[in-house]
This record gives structure tokens, C-alpha cells and sequence, in this order.
């Protein structure tokens, strides 16, 4: 397979977990934005903090209203991280893998993007926002389908995988990111508070009912975090993602060492961590870090076997 | 909008459906007949269905100029194009013998040039084109066949006569609108098929696969084919990763090659270097390769040709092969059969001017309002004079520039293109056509049943390009009975 090839499909699942990961974002936010009282000290700002381009947004935008956040969260295409971007990213990488996906997938992902083109034409969608977001997730969730159910298990398929857990991974740490440090302002009834802000984080990644049935527990935030970070089986857990991401390299992908030991060297991070100290403490600072060694992964996957630098450098 | 074909009016030309008003021919018939018996509201349904499987499966094409909207939908027109299967057995004959002509014409001249010789054809002809590559004398490609894939654009004149219009023999292109034109009809008249015995078209990619596989320099492997494209930006870009797809083959640009110093070419793989046996390349000759043609090409693979001659790659077509496609050696193809297989052309050309005689070129000069002037290496429709659609300061342009270069010019009679109904708007109205069927040749040659249709849009218009305002159709081959 070609390595230019393996980096588009990597790209395409990467951008679509993400237009994904934003419209649970956006959809989850914009729902506790409704349920909160005011003066908890959540505010739509938090929304550009978690999607790790506050620079970018204040360059362009004055204010941090819902109309402004949304606007850059979805619509944007100077915002790379856009839903309407990631799309349309997703599509043209698609578009020059076209003989390597099966066709309804490429078919598929051009609806998606027309779609959303047409639903976005200018608008932030105050009132069909919650039916379209579910909407995109839903299709989004339907090419991961197809893609799963049609597509060779080879090594093409393999790099869709990884891009998508490598993304998912990502964004659940970012997720984790907004229950910790930034949201809770002190003040009254905090501990309830607390547990009613880990809930939406929970739904944000579909994982409410999962946490019940799997941890039995009601909410409380060092067993949320240890669902979200160690869980082996939930799908959108990190320890889940790097398993998947493992797999995919050590069983099917040719001159692996390098990204290998990335990976277990990720899966060590994560299992080694105490939930308990990091709620109290330095959960911020934990997931920067698992941030870095994520993109460090990236890297040398792309060294490996996209641009073939490992190849002759070694 | 409802069909009447009483009040459909063909007038001077030459319709492929209607004969005249209410008379549709044998072959359109019964398709006529239910088109006519659909109310307004089902056609318009069965044409929007149309346009909207056609934006979902993402049939564009690029046109360079439009910045950053680079997809834009190709008009499709849902009445099918319909050729009695009689008519085209014959066209089907015409074409083989011309490319097995034209294939030996190319051997040929990069050989022993004994056409040259013998005096049937000028050197200066030859030695003065632009598409004659002096790097490819002496090659003997394999089965001395150099234009592997070919697109060869018919024409049906007012009296009814097909003629050759021109052949492409470079990286002619529109085979997948074909395909998928076949399969959108399929879908907006599923009950049409079932009546009508339509000779399928799909089976193209397998015929092309085996061609290319033909031509491996190692046929006792199995081969390992690539299509070799210019990149996402090119206008036929959709066709390149749409026929590696069908063919299961890799879709690679130069950047994905490299030539190994065993002079063998290696494609850059996520398992490291893997040998390529076969470029089915989609690259024009001059980006190929920097070492020896346009040395800043980034489209092109360094030491390609060196490979190629070596005979350690096949390359379709091959380098050179565009030498025939010139319009003014066009004009001896007639000659070129006769000479080569000893026999007539069963197509007719489209009768010609050379403007390097001088007793042409006069006629040429003082009848330029009424006759159609092309370059001799351009294609896509740029650069041409439509002597009655003229303004004299284009005619006065026109005749400098022939004065200047008269080898570059050949001029011929304005044709009366035939016509077809197509879908314009609230009505059914006649638009001109031509047709592009595509012949595969290796050790055997095929020819695709039917082609692609295009059709010039705009009313009285006979540039069918799909770069300057063109459609298409589904073309029909329908077995009516009968030999």
C-alpha cells in the first residue's frame, strides 16, 4: 500500500472522529448551558478552551457569546477544527483515496458533507441544533460502520483504525479536561454540582448508561475518571482507543518497533495513573502531558510509514 | 413539461431519435413512445433522481480556472442516445482498422520510416511536429503497439454519414462518465432495461486490466499495474482514481515512483520499495520525466524513460504515440490505412484542408467565414476559428496566423453535427452531439459499445466540450433484430 495513501486514510478517519467528537461536544454543552444555574461559572468560553484553539478564536472574535462559539465550532473554515472543516477535510482526503475505500463510503461521506454544507449555510441553528448535531453523529457513526463491514481488515483498513482511536483518544482526554480544573468555580452545593457536570461529561461520549451498568456506582468523579482513562472495554475509553491502536500496530503493520513501544508506553501512563490523587491534584497537568505523548505517537507514525524517514534514518 | 414529438422539430439536421416531427426512428421507437406517455411531473422526478445520484456518487469534473470551487456537477440529460447494433458493428470495424493503421503508422515512423520512404508521407510533416519525440526512435514496444487506449471523436454529418472527427491518442479521457452515465440510466428507467436488449458497458475496467497485464515485461508474475496521475487538481483527476478503484489497482502520483539504479521503477509503499511492472499513465509526454523532457516537472517520475526503454516498464500509451493524433496528419489517415493494410477506411474523415499546400491554404484564406480552422496540437476546443460564428477581426487574426505557420493549420467544412432531444428547462428541444467510443489495442483490440455522448447545451451550439458549456448522455447500442 502506498504511503501516501495510508496517510490520507489515516487523515480521513482522524478528521471524521473528530467532526464527530465536536458535534457531541457542541450537543452536550449546549444542553448544559440550559440546565446549569447561572453563577456556576460555566460559560461558552469553556467550549473554546476544550477545543485547544483559544488563540486562534481570540484573533478573530471580540466576544465569547453562544452565537460567536458556535459560529467558530461549527461553521468556521478558517477555524481547522470546525466541524464544517473537519468534513470537509475528511472528504477530500476521501476523495484522492477513492480507489482504496469501498464506494458508498466515499458516497457517504460527500452526503455527509453536503448535508451539513446546507444545514450550516450561515446558520448556528439555535433552535434544530440538538436534531442536527445527532444527525451528524449518527452518519458519522454509520461510515465507521460501513467502513468496518465492507473494507478489508488489510493494512488500509488498519490506518483508518488507528487515525480514529488516535483522534478518540484525544478528544476523551480533552473531555476529562473540561470536568477537572476549569469548571468548578467555588461556591455553594459544589459536591452535587460537581457530580451533575461529570454526568455530561459521561453523555458527551455516550457513556452514561455504560457507567452504570459496568461500574455500578452513582456518578462520582474518581470512578468516572477511572472509566474514561482505564477501562478496557468501553469503546470511547482511552485505555480502550490505545488498546485498539496496539493492536492495529503490532499485528498487521510491517517495522513497527518505534510506534510500538509509543503505544505501550501510552498504555502504561494511563494504567499506572491513581484517579483518586489525580482528582484531588494535577489531573490537568496529567492529561497535558498524556497530550504530548500522543502527539509524539503521532509523529512517529508518520516517520514510519508515511514519509519512510524511520526507514532511512535507521 | 410533457413530450409531444409532433411538435418536436429536428429542421435541416440529422436527428439520432426523431426523423421527423411525431416520427421517431426504428431502433428509439418504443423508448420514444414511453417517454411520451410520462406526465410532466414523472420526467421532471426522474431527472431530478438523476442530478441527485450524480452530485451523491460526486461525478465532477475540475476546470482549472474556477479557483476554490473545484467540483462542479456535469450536466447529465436522462434520454438516452440509441445506435441500432447493425450501425455499429460496422463503426465497430472502421475503428480497429484505424487503430491498427495508426499503431503501425507510429511503429513505423520511431523505426524504419519506410511511409516516409516511399513518399506517402512529407518529413518536414514528421520532423517539424511538436508530438514526435526524436528520444523514442528505435523503441519496439511491446507487440509494436504504441497508443494502447485510444478515444477517437465521431461526428454524423446532415446526410446521415458518420465521420472520424479526430483521434485521441494521448490521455484521452470521459470513459468513466460512461460508465457511470450507464449507471444512473439504470436507476431512473430500471423498466427500460428489461424491454430493451442494450449491450452492457461496464465490463470496460476488466478489458482495460487485461490489455494493460498484456503488456508486463514480466508476464510470468502476476503484474503489478498502476495509474499514474498528475494529482487531485487535474480536470479528469475523478477518472483516474475511478478506474484504478474499478481495476484494483494503485492510484499513484510521480511522487510516489522512484527508478532504482537497476533502471527499474519502484513505488514507495508503506512496506517499503515494491517493483511496478505497468504505468497506465494519465500524465502527458512532456511532465513524464524531468531527466529528459521539461526538467521542472514535479508531475513526472526522474530516469521513467530510462526505465521504459530499457523495457523494465510498460508504459500505456506510450511516450510519443501523440504523433498521430496531430490534425494534420489526420489528414492522410485515409492514405496511412491504405498504405499499412492495403484497404479503404470503412469510417470516412471529415474532408480536410492542409494549409501547407498552397493551393489549400488559398481556398483556406478566401473561404474562412464557412470553414473550421484548428491547430494541429490542440484539443479540448481551444484555439479553434468557427468560420460562421466569426467576427472579421478573429478572421483577420486567424488568417495571419495561418500565413505564419501553415503547417499548423488544417481547415475543414463547418459540419451540421446531428442533434437529440434533450431536457431543456420546461421542454424537450433538439442539441447537437458527437460521440467518443474507446478502442483498446495490445495483442487484440476492442472497442467500447457506444462511447460517451456529449452534448453541446446551449441552443444551436456545437462545442460539445464538457470544459466549454458541454453535457452527456447515456448512448445505447439496441439490438433491434435483424443483421
Amino acid at each position: 500500500m502506498l504511503s501516501r495513501v495510508a496517510e490520507r486514510l489515516y487523515w480521513t478517519a482522524r478528521y471524521l472522529e473528530r467532526a464527530e467528537n465536536t458535534a457531541r461536544l457542541v450537543r452536550v454543552f449546549s444542553y448544559m448551558m440550559l440546565d446549569l444555574p447561572s453563577g456556576v461559572g460555566t460559560n461558552w468560553r469553556q467550549l473554546i478552551d476544550i477545543s485547544g484553539a483559544p488563540e486562534q478564536y481570540d484573533k478573530k472574535y471580540r466576544t465569547s457569546g453562544e452565537r460567536n462559539v458556535i459560529k467558530f465550532m461549527l461553521i468556521d473554515p478558517e477555524n481547522p477544527g470546525s466541524l464544517f472543516s473537519s468534513l470537509s477535510a475528511a472528504r477530500e482526503n476521501v476523495r484522492t483515496t477513492r480507489d482504496l475505500v469501498p464506494s458508498e463510503g466515499w458516497e457517504h461521506v460527500n452526503e455527509l458533507f453536503l448535508f451539513a454544507k446546507k444545514k450550516l449555510a450561515g446558520k448556528t441553528l439555535a433552535k434544530d441544533r440538538y436534531e442536527f448535531l445527532s444527525e451528524i453523529i449518527m452518519r458519522c457513526q454509520q461510515i465507521t460502520g460501513l467502513l468496518a463491514g465492507t473494507m478489508s481488515h488489510g493494512p488500509a483498513y488498519q490506518f483508518v483504525r488507528i487515525g480514529r482511536n488516535l483522534e478518540r483518544a484525544d478528544m476523551t482526554s480533552r473531555l476529562v479536561d473540561v470536568g477537572s480544573a476549569t469548571i468548578i468555580a467555588p461556591g455553594v452545593e459544589l459536591e452535587r454540582l460537581e457530580n451533575r457536570l461529570w454526568t455530561y461529561v459521561l453523555r458527551s461520549l455516550s457513556a452514561h448508561q455504560m457507567y452504570r451498568q459496568y461500574v455500578r456506582r452513582r456518578v462520582l468523579p474518581e470512578r468516572v475518571l477511572a472509566f474514561l482513562l482505564q477501562d478496557m472495554e468501553f469503546p470511547r475509553s482511552i485505555a480502550h482507543a490505545l488498546g485498539e491502536i496496539g493492536s492495529c500496530v503490532d499485528k498487521k503493520l510491517p517495522h513497527n518497533d518505534e510506534p510500538l513501544r509509543a503505544v505501550l508506553r501510552l498504555q502504561r501512563i494511563i494504567a499506572d495513573a491513581n484517579m483518586e490523587k489525580l482528582h484531588n491534584e494535577g489531573l490537568h497537568e496529567f492529561i497535558d502531558q498524556f497530550q504530548l505523548e500522543l502527539a509524539n505517537l503521532h509523529q512517529l507514525i508518520s516517520a514510519t510509514w508515511f514519509s519512510l524517514e524511520l526507514e532511512k534514518a535507521v | 413539461m410533457e413530450i409531444d414529438w409532433k411538435s418536436y422539430e429536428p429542421g435541416e439536421f440529422y436527428d439520432e431519435m426523431i426523423s421527423s416531427p411525431g416520427n421517431p426512428r426504428l431502433a428509439s421507437r418504443s423508448v420514444a413512445n414511453y417517454l411520451q406517455r410520462l406526465s410532466a411531473k414523472q420526467l421532471g422526478r426522474r431527472q431530478n433522481a438523476a442530478d441527485l445520484s450524480i452530485a451523491e456518487m460526486g461525478v465532477t469534473f475540475t476546470v482549472y480556472s474556477e479557483g476554490e470551487n473545484i467540483d462542479r456537477t456535469w450536466p447529465f440529460d436522462i434520454i438516452p442516445r440509441i445506435i441500432p447494433q447493425k450501425e455499429w458493428s460496422h463503426i465497430e470495424e472502421g475503428l480497429t482498422q484505424r487503430m491498427t493503421a495508426l499503431n503501425m503508422f507510429i511503429h513505423d515512423l520511431y523505426n524504419d520510416q519506410n511511409i516516409i520512404k516511399d513518399g506517402v508521407i512529407p518529413r518536414e510533416l514528421i520532423t517539424g511536429s511538436k508530438s514526435f519525440l526524436p528520444q523514442c526512435i528505435g523503441a519496439s514496444p511491446r507487440y509494436n503497439v504504441w497508443a494502447h487506449i485510444c478515444g477517437s471523436d465521431l461526428v454524423r454529418d446532415k446526410d446521415g454519414v458518420v465521420y472520424v472527427l479526430e483521434d485521441n491518442l494521448r490521455v484521452p479521457s470521459g470513459v468513466s462518465y460512461m460508465i457511470e452515465n450507464r449507471g444512473i440510466t439504470k436507476r431512473v428507467f430500471p423498466e427500460l432495461f428489461r424491454k430493451h436488449r442494450i449491450q452492457p458497458v461496464d465490463d470496460y475496467p476488466a478489458h482495460l486490466f487485461d490489455m494493460l497485464a498484456s503488456l508486463s515485461p514480466r508476464p510470468l508474475d502476476y503484474p503489478e499495474i498502476v495509474v499514474m496521475t498528475p494529482g487531485i487538481y487535474n480536470s479528469a483527476y475523478f477518472e483516474h482514481s475511478y478506474l484504478a478503484q474499478q481495476m484494483g489497482a494503485e492510484l499513484v502520483e510521480g511522487s510516489d515512483l522512484v527508478v532504482g539504479a537497476d533502471d527499474c521503477v519502484y513505488m514507495k509503499t508503506i512496506d517499503g520499495l515494491q517493483l511496478v511492472d505497468v504505468i497506465y499513465r494519465r500524465v502527458n509526454d512532456e511532465f513524464i520525466d524531468p531527466e529528459v523532457f521539461q526538467k521542472d516537472s514535479l508531475l513526472g517520475v526522474p530516469g521513467l524513460m530510462r526505465a521504459w526503454r530499457a523495457g523494465n516498464v510498460a508504459l500505456a500509451n506510450a511516450p510519443g504515440a501523440g504523433v498521430a493524433d496531430d490534425k494534420v496528419v489526420y489528414t492522410y489517415v485515409p492514405e496511412i490505412i491504405k498504405y499499412y493494410l492495403d484497404q479503404d477506411p470503412i469510417i470516412p474523415n471529415v474532408p480536410s484542408y492542409r494549409c501547407d499546400d498552397e493551393q489549400q491554404r488559398d481556398y483556406v484564406l478566401a473561404n474562412l467565414a464557412s470553414l473550421v480552422v484548428k491547430p494541429a496540437n490542440e484539443s479540448g476546443g481551444y484555439g479553434m476559428l468557427v468560420g460562421p460564428h466569426s467576427t472579421a477581426a478573429e478572421r483577420s487574426k486567424f488568417a495571419k496566423l495561418i500565413k505564419r505557420n501553415p503547417r499548423n493549420y488544417i481547415a475543414q467544412p463547418t459540419l451540421s453535427l446531428s442533434t437529440a432531444p434533450t431536457i431543456c428547462g420546461q421542454h424537450v428541444e433538439p442539441r447537437h452531439l458527437d460521440l467518443r467510443p474507446f478502442i483498446l489495442q495490445s495483442d487484440r483490440t476492442y472497442v467500447t459499445a457506444g462511447g460517451l455522448t456529449r452534448v453541446a447545451l446551449r441552443k444551436g451550439s456545437l462545442v460539445v466540450n464538457s470544459s466549454q458549456g458541454g453535457g452527456s448522455k447515456d448512448t445505447w447500442i439496441v439490438d433491434t433484430g435483424g443483421k
